[in-house]
């Protein structure tokens, strides 16, 4: 059979992976951990950590050999697995923490540089063992490097726990304090949901759903540069057509993750989950979901327009995403964490971007306030408040809506802090002077929201 | 040139490599990776070569089902090779670009 691909478009393939630095974020392996429950800390987490290495053992070797043979970039191979609060119930806190640093002892061994999954669903209210699970995230997260967390506190369907926003404030505080010295990096591993995605393959919201089978393969594209590159070719274009030029971009980096997930899953014998067509941005120039908007035309991103253009931006990319894959899933939108993006990190130094714009931004693209660093100083229950905003908008809306926020210990508005890696830099934002006590500490559930009535 | 197999069987499904040449036009380019993969014993099943951009491009397409060298090993010869050319080489499977171009 004769080779049909022209040359224009081996090189244009070429060019993305080149110089627009297309390539496979992340081939998470999602694990389950049912039946990983034992009588004590100690027997759940060699459980645990038995099934981890167990099921992973070729994860990392089979994602460095599909990147030599098919000459695709990958850049992470990681582990989700089922919510940790789920399978450890009946631990205290002490066992919780025990059984992270065993999760650690297993992403270690097998060779992956985060596992998410220390994680419980509190949306309607708190077991004793997800109570043990939140009150340990300090002591994990600070004594663990490749552990992630989250905790769900919303849904649309169960209204948003406002008990467990209000304690979510006091520990993201006490995780800062603990990791005092890297800047509270401990804090980029935690991630609050409303509305959290039982399949989505990147960190640190990653876990394997209740509703997975044993184990998944699950993929997680970045392709920014890629859209960038192919707006700034239609400097003249109106937004229709725009919209399908992205749409098209969409379609071809979306095949990537699916040929990935296939050869994955094939040579793993793991069931191929999804690819999560988010625009993931890295802080490297020309990757950034930022420059986009503003190549789109706005002087700066976080000025009047940005939302309408995100709205644009996030549809066109699920639009071409969608049929480039046979099963689509996890966050896949375009995120917008501000450490991680250049033009985002731009746009804060240059007095553009705020926390309000943000905040408005996340109603029309995935997660929300992610990787945003405040002062110090903001009180616990303004950072519940905050929470409580965003799971407010994914409550309403219908969608996932996150918040990843680092209150960076003695620093103040304007400071920059420094995470390193993927992970970026991120100049301190301006938070309200206004106090939301009286409101958090009111505690309670907001009741789920009418789905009819919709005006 | 590198050997062609002499049955003219098809070659095998899913052992096709897509080698890419970019940089100015030279004498011995051709035969220079040719020769790297004839030691290889991978077989050439087509070239093109234009001007893409202002840039001379070659694109080969390489079946490397008989391939006596493991594909990082190749992967590496053919990379020094194209530097000692003033060329910058790229292997990919083909699937990836089947995968991007055709439905």
């Amino acid at each position: 059979m004769r080779f049909v691909i022209s040359p224009a478009e081996v090189m244009e393939t070429l060019a993305m992976v080149q110089s627009q630095k297309l390539d496979i974020r992340t081939i998470t392996m999602g694990i389950s951990l049912r039946g990983c429950s034992g009588a004590s800390a100690r027997t759940t987490g060699r459980k645990i950590y038995d099934r981890i290495t167990r099921t992973a053992s070729g994860l990392v070797e089979a994602g460095k050999a599909i990147e030599l043979e098919y000459g695709i970039p990958i850049i992470n191979t990681r582990i989700s697995v089922t919510p940790v609060a789920l399978v450890a119930e009946g631990l205290n806190a002490a066992g919780m923490a025990c059984v992270a640093r065993e999760m650690e002892r297993a992403a270690a061994e097998v060779g992956v540089n985060f596992i998410g999954g220390f994680s419980a669903l509190v949306h309607k209210g708190c077991t004793a063992g997800d109570r043990s699970l939140i009150d340990a995230l300090p002591e994990a997260l600070s004594v663990t490097e490749r552990v992630c967390a989250s905790v769900n506190v919303a849904s649309t369907r169960a209204g948003i726990n406002m008990d467990a926003v209000a304690l979510m404030g006091g520990v993201i505080k006490d995780i800062a304090g603990r990791t005092a010295a890297a800047g509270g990096i401990g804090c980029a591993k935690l991630v609050v949901f409303c509305n959290a995605p039982e399949d989505n393959p990147f960190m640190a919201g990653a876990f394997h759903g209740v509703g997975e089978p044993d184990a998944t393969i699950n993929i997680g594209i970045s392709g920014p540069g890629v859209v960038l590159r192919a707006v700034q070719e239609q400097p003249q274009a109106d937004l229709g057509t725009l919209a399908n030029t992205i749409k098209n971009t969409a379609f071809k980096i979306t095949r990537m993750g699916e040929l990935v997930g296939r050869v994955a899953s094939r040579r793993l014998g793991v069931p191929f989950g999804i690819v999560d067509l988010s625009l993931a941005p890295t802080p490297t120039r020309g990757d950034s979901v930022a420059e986009i908007l503003e190549a789109m035309g706005l002087e700066r991103c976080g000025t009047h327009g940005t939302t309408a253009a995100l709205a644009l931006l996030n549809d066109a990319v699920k639009k071409g995403g969608a049929m480039a894959s046979s099963y689509v899933g996890g966050l896949s939108g375009a995120f917008i964490p501000v450490s991680e993006d250049l033009g985002m990190i731009d746009a804060v130094v240059a007095g553009s971007l705020s926390l309000e714009k943000l905040e408005a931004m996340t109603c029309v693209c995935s997660v929300g306030l992610d990787m945003v660093a405040v002062p110090g100083d903001t009180p616990a229950e303004t950072i519940a408040a905050i929470i409580a905003d965003e799971a407010a908008i994914g409550m309403v809306n219908n969608k996932t809506t996150a918040v990843r926020i680092i209150p960076v210990p003695g620093m103040r508005e304007g400071d920059r802090v420094q995470f390193g890696g993927l992970l970026g830099e991120a100049p301190v934002m301006r938070t309200s002077s206004f106090a939301s006590h009286g409101f958090v500490r009111r505690g309670g559930r907001i009741p789920a929201p009418l789905q009819a009535l919709t005006n | 040139m590198a050997r062609r197999k002499a049955s003219g069987a098809a070659p095998e499904e899913g052992h096709r490599l897509i080698i890419t040449a970019v940089g100015h036009d030279r004498v011995g380019i051709i035969a220079g990776i040719a020769n790297v993969l004839a030691e290889a014993n991978a077989n050439i099943l087509d070239i093109s070569q234009t001007i893409l951009q202002g840039f001379f491009t070659m694109v080969m397409v390489v079946d490397v089902a008989h391939c006596t060298l493991p594909l990082d090993q190749l992967r590496e010869r053919l990379v020094s090779k194209g530097a000692e050319l003033g060329l910058v080489v790229n292997i990919q499977h083909e699937d990836v670009f089947k995968f991007m171009h055709r439905i």
